[in-house]
């Protein structure tokens, strides 16, 4: 499985200050998948995929991508490696000056010399993958959030890289946006013969699309498997988090003091 | 215990603004060594050209307008005490070219377009725009800073000229059209008085050194902004700020450097 890994994580330690974020993980990403790295807020996911696209570097161990560990690359060397990458943002991240059009085009128009009515019909190919072929002339404020999203998604495959991170793709979008985009990942990942990451909390929608789900909890890797393996377990923190429980091994309470010496209770009342 | 907090909070402060002053020189060297893209790709560089020089043409046309109109009224008032009405030119053409049209262009372009410029990138920084620039392997220096920076120098030294220029009309239509004096005298001293290395030029390297103030602290407030609305708002209100008492304190610098001795 090794051999065939597009990324691999080996022990990774990192912190922000002194707040540790992930203590010592280990993930590997095939060729071809598409994987979901899932756990609640504020966990690592999304520093995670800042360490893969190097704009973090680990306290300790290392991050390899395509069999070359990230933070040793130069700068030349990074920039080449993003090349090959693609991410999506939370809320998209288009460029608001700018059409859609020229969003998708831009990466184009920046890392090739192709002429200009190429990059038209690539444009319009990636926008028609994505169902949104006729808003190339809209600007990013005239649409919704899935649409922005699914616009955003044609603008990170511009490129047709080899990895495609999504860092929160779900967040905020209604049932037929977050089906859509769901689906959108899974197809155009099988298309592009890419490895997709898909950093998320939405657990039902993932579970539908993605081939193996890590789940990260207080920095470490606390669970993983498949689809079918992660719905049918016992293990207490993946229980309470695919059915949504109030209170498990993550409490509802915040750690606090004694909730009577708050109250100016006194002891025996 | 309290005068050691104090101690340490003013050590602390300091040492904040040092750090920060370094920051921003590393920005600014960061600017001019990412600097080619904004001259290979000229028309990144005319697109900002046109945001930040062009999209200022009203305010400062209007402002001069106005300020000259001003000049011409108070200058004629003072003069006329002393019977040289007829310097009138001079005096308005030597106030604008010299001082008022480099600084308050400036000040004007720094309320206007440096605002603007901190907002936007900063926006663009909290909504990760930035951020996805990067991560397509497009140095955001590069493509989004630099160009802006260019645009800022070069505008600045232009708009101080039409503030200038409309000024010096503005002088004309009150003190010639509306007050009388004689035109043959109101250009002809103007002519005679103002020297154009020595005014003219000068005043042209002021708003150049302004326009390299103002747009390289926007750029730095916009790019360090903290990507909260209240992070953006903060520091589009220090660029106006710093904008302004750095334009003004340069300008007592260039002015007892090139005005010196007469």
């Amino acid at each position: 499985m090794s051999s065939q890994a597009l990324v691999e994580i080996r022990d990774v330690n990192f912190a922000y200050d002194s707040r540790p974020i992930l203590k010592g993980v280990n993930l590997t990403f095939p060729k071809g998948k598409v994987i979901a790295v899932m756990g609640g807020s504020g966990c690592g996911k999304t520093t995670l995929l800042q360490l893969i696209g190097g704009a973090l570097k680990p306290s300790s161990g290392y991050v390899k991508v395509d069999g070359q560990v990230i933070h040793e690359l130069d700068h030349k060397g990074l920039y080449h490696m993003r090349r090959r990458m693609g991410m999506l943002f939370q809320f998209g991240a288009l460029f608001t000056d700018m059409s859609v059009y020229d969003n998708v085009a831009f990466q184009m128009r920046e890392h090739t010399d192709l002429p200009e009515e190429i990059i038209r019909d690539l444009v319009l190919m990636k926008l028609h993958a994505v169902g949104l072929r006729g808003t190339h002339h809209l600007m990013p404020a005239e649409l919704s959030g899935g649409m922005a999203r699914r616009v955003a998604l044609a603008r990170t495959v511009a490129l047709d890289p080899m990895l495609v991170m999504y860092d929160e793709p779900f967040a905020g979008l209604d049932p037929i946006s977050l089906t859509v985009v769901g689906n959108l990942i899974r197809r155009l990942n099988d298309a592009l013969g890419a490895t997709s990451v898909v950093v998320t909390h939405d657990v039902q929608e993932s579970l539908k699309i993605v081939d193996y789900i890590y789940f990260i909890a207080d920095g470490v890797v606390v669970a993983e498997g498949t689809p079918a393996e992660i719905s049918t377990s016992d293990k207490p923190f993946v229980h309470q988090f695919v059915h949504g429980e109030m209170d498990g091994p993550v409490p509802f309470h915040y750690p606090s003091s004694n909730y009577g010496q708050d109250l100016n209770l006194r002891p025996g009342r | 215990m309290t005068i050691v907090e104090n101690l340490r909070s003013l050590g602390h402060r300091i040492v904040n603004a040092v750090w920060r002053m370094g920051y921003a020189s590393r920005f600014f060297m960061l600017i001019l060594f990412y600097s080619g893209t904004s001259f290979r790709r000229f028309h990144l560089t005319i697109r900002e050209l046109f945001s930040s020089g062009v999209m200022s043409l009203i305010i400062i046309l209007v402002a001069g307008t106005f300020v000259g109109m001003v000049l011409g009224l108070q200058g004629y008032e003072t003069l006329k005490r002393y019977g040289s009405e007829s310097a009138l030119g001079s005096l308005v053409a030597l106030s604008l070219v010299r001082e008022l049209g480099p600084v308050l262009a400036a000040l004007l372009f720094a309320s206007r377009a440096g605002s603007a410029m901190t907002a936007e990138i900063g926006l663009m920084k909290a909504t990760e725009q930035i951020s996805a620039m990067e991560m397509m392997a497009i140095n955001p220096m590069a493509r989004v800073v630099a160009p802006r920076f260019w645009a800022g120098v070069i505008s600045m030294p232009l708009l101080s000229a039409l503030f200038s220029a409309m000024g010096v009309f503005g002088g004309y239509v009150v003190g010639v059209v509306l007050i009388g004096v004689d035109e043959g005298s109101f250009w002809s001293q103007m002519q005679a008085g103002v020297d154009f290395q020595h005014d003219i030029v000068n005043g042209m390297i002021k708003s150049f050194v302004f326009g390299v103030a103002v747009t390289a602290i926007a750029l730095f407030e916009g790019y360090d902004a903290p990507p909260t609305a209240e992070g953006v708002s903060g520091a589009t209100t220090r660029t106006v700020v710093e904008s302004s008492l750095t334009i003004l304190f340069l300008d007592f610098i260039l002015t007892a450097f090139m005005f010196q001795g007469e």
